[in-house]
């Protein structure tokens, strides 16, 4: 199996390539610098990798949420790559890459991922470890005001991404209970691989056209009276 | 040399594919305009996400159509700014990455300059030089052209361009958005007599317009005749005499100064017929010619992207390996070929 995975959705840009059981990753945190970079990322994996695109199996990335202009940033290139090679796209959660960032490095396995979705709200999902060693979603994803998020019942839950550290008392609001959290853990390319994996061998990938992002957000404008 | 070109500055998806030695061998639209109209106006958040779901579809059905395989393609060209900056990466992303993927040259296009040469894809081409008037919803410049890249501004709008001051009249006289051509239709039963609207900035020399004291002289009018059924048509027809005479003396201004005959006009107010007919009117006086794009060719489209690139590609121009959208792009900023 060999896949190239790109994350573009918040102030940190990276790509990674799979291949057999290894990862190479490229990652940089620049906010507005995707553009410049990625595609120039995605090229040194593959020098690296000593591997031309199209013998990859397929393309991953993260669908969001995030920043509407930094999803559209990797769904606009895994489109080119995808329909230009000929290759099937995977969408994964940035939030569920966001929490497998969490548990790859600092093993936690119940995951309360949120990033700050500007305009008062937050990005929300909770993810639990599955028998695959994966975290796997705990309810829906969703965009709340902090004190309006469904905190799940049970302890033991680990607090990651940026809503942490703009909301940490509020999103930590049930009394008695201190959510410890990480409010610097950004998204990676290397998780939303690890992700795509059991997807693709499902058998899940789809069309460049469908490579779509989720914004949560939907209501951007209001109409005239 | 074979170009797919990507357009996505605005409110219009468009792919096209150009040959070098072929011609223009197909080119799909889709329009947002349905979408946007709800607002009263382009909404660029929607407008990205509209692009996002519609590049790739509409390269297939363009690539099906012309019978065209990804493989035979030698460049593409997708368009960089002036535009929406959400939107033009939309398609910046989609284009530059396709080129990688396909191991061909990208070269990224300025849309005014897709517009300026977009009557070079008809039978009989202007030659250069020629004054170029781009007349649209977003823009309203008059430029002297004397050879692909070699632009020199001669006077723009100072405030609304020509197109959009169409269509924000058009929704005073309660026609809608984008009223621009239902203003064209209502003018044709009005009496163009009736009132009379000032010739903005004419009256001085120089080349730049300003159409933003129109609209506001149409809403006094109509509110003087707010009882009066006929008024809506009435003020139709004077605002676009006034538009097209004012487009006329500048465009008339623009060939004496700079000695040449040939006019060439596009963007999607190239379309209305008065002042197309004023126009070569003009340019008989004048001793020279008006030259248009096809109708389909005036609004924004995915034809002049790749014709544009396409001459670019062949001069040898390309992208790094990294994309960028400008949304102020000055055309005199590009480099001659």
């Amino acid at each position: 199996m060999k896949l190239i995975a790109l994350e573009t959705a918040t102030e940190a840009c990276s790509a990674a390539l799979y291949s057999d059981g290894e990862t190479l990753e490229r990652y940089s945190v620049q906010p507005r610098g995707h553009a410049d970079l990625i595609l120039g990322m995605v090229d040194e994996l593959l020098s690296e990798a000593g591997l031309r695109l199209r013998e990859l199996d397929a393309l991953a990335f993260g669908r969001g949420p995030g920043a509407f202009t930094g999803v559209r940033i990797a769904v606009g290139v895994i489109q080119g790559l995808a329909f230009g090679a000929d290759l099937p796209v995977v969408p994964v959660s940035t939030l569920q890459a966001l929490a497998q960032g969490a548990f790859r490095e600092q093993g936690h396995g119940r995951v309360l991922a949120a990033i700050d979705a500007r305009m008062g709200e937050v990005y929300w999902g909770a993810f639990t470890e599955g028998p695959s060693g994966l975290l796997e979603p705990a309810g829906e994803e969703g965009v709340f005001r902090p004190e309006a998020v469904p905190l799940p019942t049970g302890s033991d839950w680990f607090g990651a991404g940026s809503g942490w550290n703009t909301y940490p008392k509020v999103l930590a609001r049930h009394p008695g209970r201190d959510i410890l959290h990480d409010g610097e853990r950004l998204p990676r390319a290397r998780d939303i691989a690890a992700l795509a994996i059991p997807m693709i061998e499902r058998g899940e990938g789809l069309p460049a056209e469908k490579a779509l992002p989720v914004y949560l957000r939907d209501q951007v404008v209001r109409k005239p009276a | 040399m074979r170009v797919l070109g990507i357009e996505t500055s605005c409110d219009e998806t468009g792919v096209a594919l150009y040959d070098t030695e072929q011609g223009l061998l197909g080119h799909v639209l889709h329009s947002q305009v349905p979408m946007h109209a709800e607002y009263g106006g382009v909404v660029p958040e929607l407008a990205s996400r509209d692009h996002v779901r519609k590049v790739v579809p509409l390269a297939r059905k363009l690539l099906a159509d012309s019978g065209v395989t990804l493989d035979s393609i030698d460049g593409v060209a997708y368009t960089a700014g002036p535009g929406l900056v959400g939107a033009l990466l939309v398609g910046a992303a989609v284009g530059r990455s396709l080129a990688f993927a396909l191991g061909v040259p990208a070269v990224a296009v300025n849309h005014m300059e897709g517009h300026l040469l977009a009557p070079m894809l008809e039978s009989d081409p202007p030659e250069f030089p020629f004054v170029a008037l781009l007349v649209s919803g977003g823009h309203t410049q008059l430029v002297q052209v004397e050879g692909v890249g070699r632009y020199r501004m001669l006077g723009q709008s100072l405030d609304d361009a020509a197109g959009e001051a169409f269509d924000k009249t058009a929704k005073l006289i309660g026609l809608g958005y984008p009223g621009g051509p239902a203003l064209a239709r209502a003018a044709e039963r009005g009496d163009v007599s009736r009132f009379r609207f000032p010739r903005p900035m004419t009256d001085r020399p120089g080349l730049d317009f300003s159409f933003s004291g129109l609209k506001t002289f149409a809403l006094n009018t109509i509110h003087q005749h707010r009882d009066d059924p006929n008024a809506g048509a009435d003020v139709a027809a004077a605002f676009q005499l006034a538009v097209v005479e004012t487009l006329a003396i500048k465009c008339r201004r623009a060939l004496q100064q700079t000695g040449l005959t040939r006019l060439v006009v596009a963007g999607g107010v190239s379309a209305n017929v008065h002042l197309r007919e004023r126009l070569e009117r003009l340019a008989e006086d004048q001793g020279g010619r008006v030259y248009y794009p096809r109708p389909e060719l005036c609004t924004d489209n995915g034809a002049m992207i790749a014709y544009a690139g396409a001459l670019r590609l062949q001069a040898g121009q390309h992208e790094p390996l990294s994309f960028t959208a400008r949304p102020r792009w000055p055309m005199d900023e590009l480099s001659p070929l």
